[in-house]
């Protein structure tokens, strides 16, 4: 009976999401030992980055999840479907997961459609012809599917990896830094494939990552983890938008704003984006399928004025209140927290023109963001 | 130069002999190299030894033993005479029991390597995509310890082709029963036919080179085709 996928009570299955706790201790040293602690709940939808420095706990956790680390007690229950609890450990044979791990692990005595082959024959559902010739195409491997990994690129090993997770058809993706073993060049070649898997499978997707440019472009929650133990989750732009987390170095830290594209300026190849809270001009970023464009804002490119200006370079003015002023890691530098609408802005100045502006928590201001600095 | 009708039937009992442990050893030595591939326990350490013995001991000892256990007072032998098959010493069953000892380390360890050379992670992979153990021995484990599976079998069939002392001790030499041809060169020197020795001895010297020609190929091969795992 213990291996058998039982439903929980109608309370708690009427809440979706992922709910689990985990706990377990490892002696690193001969005097350290790593405490991991995890609680969390997390949406069952979208995509949801588990985010934190190396030796945190991001792979554990997701470990854990997909039942390959025994004998670790814990508690999990996936969309109200229980997985494990103290008396129930569904296999990971029998949980319905994909998981892409950091390399991409596919079998090598199986050609690249005998690797996605080999998912469809094990998944439960009936054999879906068209679902194969989505993730194909989705994931761009028509080209490759009768070649052996060891002729495979490390990009397109990858991809047929995700491929082959997506066509177990699972409720629940888990992604291990499915990036981390490529170059930048593969990475950036990969990142638009994840970004149209996001849009075009209804999944929801677990990515560990401890690259912040990944997180922006992908997530839509964020898991961030220090040393065993959950530091901070929530929404992407909302945490995005916090100065007290660990989310990079100072130099690059900056908010998250998502946006809608209102017009394209043919002209001056700029569009004008509508967020929550204002309008800004952006270089133009041909994008025929999605008309909205998620952008980060760097700190470090927003300024401060008392008054709007219409003598400057700047295209992009908006006013909004100072809601939190930081010190930065730098003795120089605050970081100055700012509402505009409904969204969050952070702006990175020096304590001199901190003083001279004499800037305070719930003042109205015009802030200013270059153009050319603005990064989807 | 030809062979005798007496030679050529212990050319077939050895290689009747020698399949028939091949077969049974792989089904034998497969869940066991398995198990000493994955395990972290403790008895790891005890039992290798006892599976590497053979391949130190000399098969007198093997066969000394081997024989009081399989005789009519020995625990093997009490057991065969319990479900009426009578004694093994000295009958090709007897034979096949003790090439088995004596060819363990031969085919646990090849296939015990290349299990450990594929790692966890293609087995975690597998259970991510619902295959259950059984299912990911047959479709993972198995074709990709392929080459140890062959070199297994290839060095156990050809150790107890060439074994002889062992079979001495256990299987005396019964023409057609337990008379192998490294007996029979032996009795044909012991009766001073030089000749038939020299055929016979020529024999075996041609394929235990044809067979490790067969296996060194094989073993360059599989580096060239880069079975490796990781990257």
């Amino acid at each position: 009976m213990a291996n058998k996928i039982k439903t929980l009570d109608t309370s708690i299955e009427s809440a979706r999401g992922i709910k689990a706790r985990f706990q377990f201790s490892v002696k690193q040293f001969a005097t350290e030992t790593f405490t991991f602690d995890i609680d969390l709940t997390i949406p069952g939808q979208g995509v949801t980055a588990l985010f934190g420095e190396s030796g945190s706990g991001k792979t554990s956790l997701l470990r854990c999840i997909a039942g390959l680390e025994k004998n670790i007690s814990g508690c999990l229950s996936v969309n109200g479907e229980l997985w494990q609890d103290a008396s129930v450990f569904v296999p990971t044979h029998k949980r319905s997961l994909g998981y892409v791990f950091q390399e991409a692990s596919l079998f090598e005595h199986l050609t690249a459609m005998g690797n996605l082959r080999y998912a469809i024959k094990r998944n439960n559902q009936a054999a879906n012809s068209q679902l194969l010739e989505q993730v194909i195409s989705v994931m761009g491997i028509e080209s490759i599917l009768s070649q052996f990994p060891q002729q495979l690129s490390g990009g397109e090993k990858q991809r047929v990896a995700i491929a082959r997770a997506l066509l177990s058809q699972p409720r629940l993706l888990l992604m291990d830094e499915p990036l981390a073993s490529l170059d930048n060049a593969r990475k950036y070649e990969i990142l638009p494939y994840l970004e149209r898997l996001r849009s075009s499978f209804n999944i929801p997707i677990l990515y560990v990552s401890h690259a912040v440019d990944e997180i922006v472009r992908l997530a839509d929650h964020a898991v961030i983890l220090r040393q065993g133990k959950v530091i901070a989750q929530g929404g992407i732009t909302e945490l995005f938008s916090r100065a007290d987390l660990p989310l990079g170095v100072s130099n690059e830290l900056g908010a998250i704003l998502d946006c809608k594209v209102l017009e394209r300026d043919k002209q001056w190849h700029l569009m004008r984006v509508a967020f929550n809270g204002g309008e800004l001009w952006l270089p133009n970023v041909e994008n025929k399928h999605n008309t909205t464009q998620r952008i980060r804002v760097l700190a470090s490119d927003v300024s401060l004025t008392l008054s709007p200006h219409s003598d400057s370079s700047i295209l992009n003015a908006l006013s909004g209140e100072i809601v939190d002023i930081i010190n930065d890691q730098n003795p120089a530098m605050v970081l100055v927290r700012l509402k505009v609408g409904k969204s969050y802005l952070l702006a990175r100045l020096t304590q001199k023109s901190l003083q001279k502006l004499a800037l305070a928590v719930g003042q109205i201001i015009w802030i200013q963001i270059k153009t050319a600095a603005i990064l989807r | 130069m030809s062979l005798s009708d007496a030679d050529m039937g212990t050319i077939w009992l050895t290689l009747r002999l020698a399949s028939t442990v091949t077969i049974l050893l792989l089904i034998f030595a497969t869940p066991l190299a398995w198990w000493l591939a994955r395990t972290q326990s403790w008895f790891k350490g005890p039992i290798s030894a006892i599976v590497a013995l053979p391949l130190v001991l000399p098969p007198t000892v093997l066969g000394f033993y081997l024989l009081l256990a399989m005789g009519p007072n020995g625990a093997i032998g009490q057991f065969t005479q319990a479900i009426g098959l009578g004694t093994l010493p000295f009958t090709f069953w007897g034979l096949v029991v003790a090439s088995m000892v004596y060819s363990l380390p031969f085919v646990v360890q090849p296939i015990q390597n290349a299990i450990e050379a594929i790692g966890n992670r293609p087995l975690e992979a597998a259970a991510t995509l619902g295959a259950g153990p059984i299912d990911c021995f047959f479709s993972v484990v198995l074709p990709l310890a392929k080459p140890g599976f062959m070199t297994a079998s290839i060095l156990g069939f050809a150790h107890t082709v060439g074994e002889f002392g062992i079979v001495l001790m256990i299987g005396g030499s019964i023409p057609s029963e337990t008379r192998v041809v490294s007996v029979q060169i032996y009795d044909h020197v012991e009766a001073l036919e030089y000749a038939q020795a020299h055929v016979l001895s020529g024999v075996m010297v041609i394929f235990s080179f044809l067979v490790l020609l067969t296996l060194y190929t094989f073993q360059r091969k599989r580096k060239a085709v880069g079975l490796t795992y990781g990257q």
